[in-house]
């Protein structure tokens, strides 16, 4: 396994946002995640990567125990993100980021990680804009950006949070065969995604979070029409 | 196939620049009077304050009001060490560079607790407090002051060889000694600045002071990176403050602690200037001597037109008169940016 949470619940004063959630990964793994909208899709992200920490539960990173560990150390063991809102480093060209990312994130000289983030801003269709400043770039940019950056980290586990939301379908279908050659290369993906025919396309398995708890998690096919999921997530009347 | 330059034909042309500026300033005190000196030092002095606040809020987010701290206990430090120990002044500025250090540590163990606003106030309260506690310290004057000896200000080291160099009197050979020293000390500072900047660091600090949970989430230690710069600036700051009262020989707390010196003015440089570039702070500080000498005459006039002035340039040029220039002309003086060069790239050959 990869990744392993075990019974993970974390509160902000009285609402309890992740409620005994446990879930295991193995590598290689394409998981999806969806839920309404506030069921703690996001908040379980920050808790896998260090962001927030929880007040009950396990976190196994690699086998090791990561529950208190901080953000920084769980990016060099391989945990890589990209934001809901993409969150660029504005005032950096976007090759600067990747070049922030890969130096930090794997703990490399810059002059050694040139070439992997000129292949990533290849692979991500970003390499025209290597010297463009990340704060002037559109959203399918940003978005690209996101996950360039997150790549350049050196994942083993990559953390896709709504990466697809607000492209155009066109756009939608160049990210996701993006996607699918980073999953083709053995990177364990997790994938918070409301636009499901994206998700569904490349996931092995979907989770279900309804207020912070684990509803449903199986195959896409049975997910999606499991009467719970179909009532809570989709709002339908069965 | 691919690489990565910093180096611009602008970058190279200042650098020379900056050698040949160098060679002249120590050259001029044989041709210029002390009072030309005098203002260079005030010059030199404000601006490594300047570039020392730079880095901490345009680069590293630690948008603090309290920088007097240091200068204060700096200033103090270099009094005790020459008062109390007997070290000669120009050996005593390190120990103002050091008991700066020594601040900076609780200092920033309580402000580091705060965030934004909270953070300058708090930086605000602390310099405060100290210089309440200072003011206690008789040995040094108390609340009123007190000035160096005459025995030590006689006797600074390389005064004695300035006189015979130069044919001048002691009060201006320490001039020229406080000129050279502040001369070493803003090359130093912005030099070390400029290197941090093209190093690893200086990703780090544009990532922190753009997004902090983007930052963590590539591997950026946040906390350590603050500590670090808080610690540096402290020092540097501390180094300062002793030799702007090595210079004056007259220390008070009230002067030493003074927030409108060694705080306001200089983010007034800083923000005119243009806040997060070495260039900013050098053009701030010459708009604001410029400004200093020409309303020097009308009191409080004097610090409306300079509230004036910064709110203009943050209206209408909120990057700072070298924001301005730069965006127009294009031209970085201190280049820091990586590019990337190679096949397919916009302007990459």
């Amino acid at each position: 396994m990869i990744l392993r949470l075990e019974n993970v619940s974390k509160s902000f004063g009285a609402l309890k946002v992740t409620d005994g959630v446990t879930v295991s990964v193995r590598r290689g793994e394409a998981l999806g995640i969806i839920g309404p909208n506030g069921a703690g899709k996001s908040t379980l992200f920050n808790l896998i990567t260090g962001n927030l920490l929880a007040n009950e539960g396990r976190i196994e990173l690699l086998g090791r125990d990561v529950t208190r560990a901080p953000a920084m150390d769980r990016v060099r063991m391989g945990v890589g993100r990209s934001f809901q809102i993409p969150q660029p480093f504005e005032g950096l060209s976007v090759f600067e980021n990747l070049l922030t990312a890969a130096a930090f994130g794997r703990g490399g000289r810059e002059a050694e990680m040139v070439d992997d983030c000129a292949r990533i801003l290849e692979e991500t269709e970003l390499l025209r804009k290597a010297n463009v400043l990340a704060g002037s770039l559109s959203l399918l940019d940003r978005k690209r950006l996101e996950l360039a950056r997150a790549l350049a980290t050196g994942p083993e586990l990559l953390l896709l949070d709504e990466i697809a939301g607000g492209l155009t379908e066109g756009e939608c279908k160049a990210l996701v065969a993006t996607i699918k050659a980073i999953h083709a290369k053995g990177t364990t993906i997790i994938w918070i995604e409301h636009v499901l025919h994206a998700l569904t396309s490349v996931v092995e398995r979907l989770l279900v979070l309804d207020f912070g708890r684990v509803i449903g998690i199986g195959a896409p096919d049975a997910i999606m029409v499991s009467q719970q999921v179909r009532e809570i997530y989709l709002g339908l009347e069965v | 196939m691919y690489r990565l330059t910093t180096r611009t034909r602008a970058g190279t042309a200042t650098e020379i620049a900056v050698i040949v500026l160098v060679v002249a300033g120590l050259a001029l005190p044989a041709v210029t009077s002390r009072g030309v000196i005098q203002d260079l030092f005030f010059i030199l002095t404000m601006l490594t304050l300047a570039q020392i606040w730079n880095l901490l809020a345009g680069y590293g987010g630690l948008v603090s009001v309290g920088q007097q701290a240091f200068v204060g206990i700096g200033a103090y430090a270099m009094f005790a060490g020459v008062i109390l120990l007997g070290w000669n002044p120009v050996a005593a500025i390190l120990l103002g560079g050091l008991a700066a250090l020594a601040l900076a540590v609780p200092t920033a163990f309580f402000a580091f607790r705060l965030q934004g606003a909270y953070f300058a106030i708090g930086t605000w309260v602390i310099a405060e407090v100290t210089r309440l506690l200072i003011a206690q310290w008789k040995a040094l004057g108390g609340g009123t002051g007190t000035s160096l000896p005459r025995e030590a200000t006689s006797n600074i080291m390389g005064t004695d060889a300035i006189r015979t160099l130069f044919g001048v009197r002691e009060a201006a050979a320490r001039d020229i000694l406080a000129y050279w020293l502040a001369l070493a000390l803003v090359v130093a500072v912005t030099g070390c600045i400029y290197w941090l900047l093209r190093s690893r660091l200086g990703l780090a600090l544009a990532a922190v002071r753009d997004n902090v949970d983007a930052a963590q989430a590539v591997g950026v230690d946040v906390r350590r990176l603050k500590w670090a710069v808080f610690l540096i600036a402290a020092a540097a700051t501390g180094l300062t403050g002793a030799l702007i009262f090595v210079q004056t020989a007259r220390i008070s707390p009230e002067a030493a602690f003074a927030v409108t010196d060694w705080t306001a003015y200089v983010i007034f440089i800083v923000v005119i200037g243009g806040i997060g570039t070495i260039e900013g702070p050098i053009v701030g500080v010459l708009v604001f001597f410029a400004l200093r000498s020409a309303l020097a005459d009308y009191g409080s006039w004097y610090l409306m037109t300079l509230g004036l002035a910064a709110i203009a340039v943050m209206l209408f040029a909120p990057k700072g008169l070298w924001g301005l220039i730069s965006a127009r002309s294009g031209l970085h003086l201190f280049p820091v940016r990586r590019r990337l060069a190679g096949p397919k790239i916009e302007g990459g050959h």
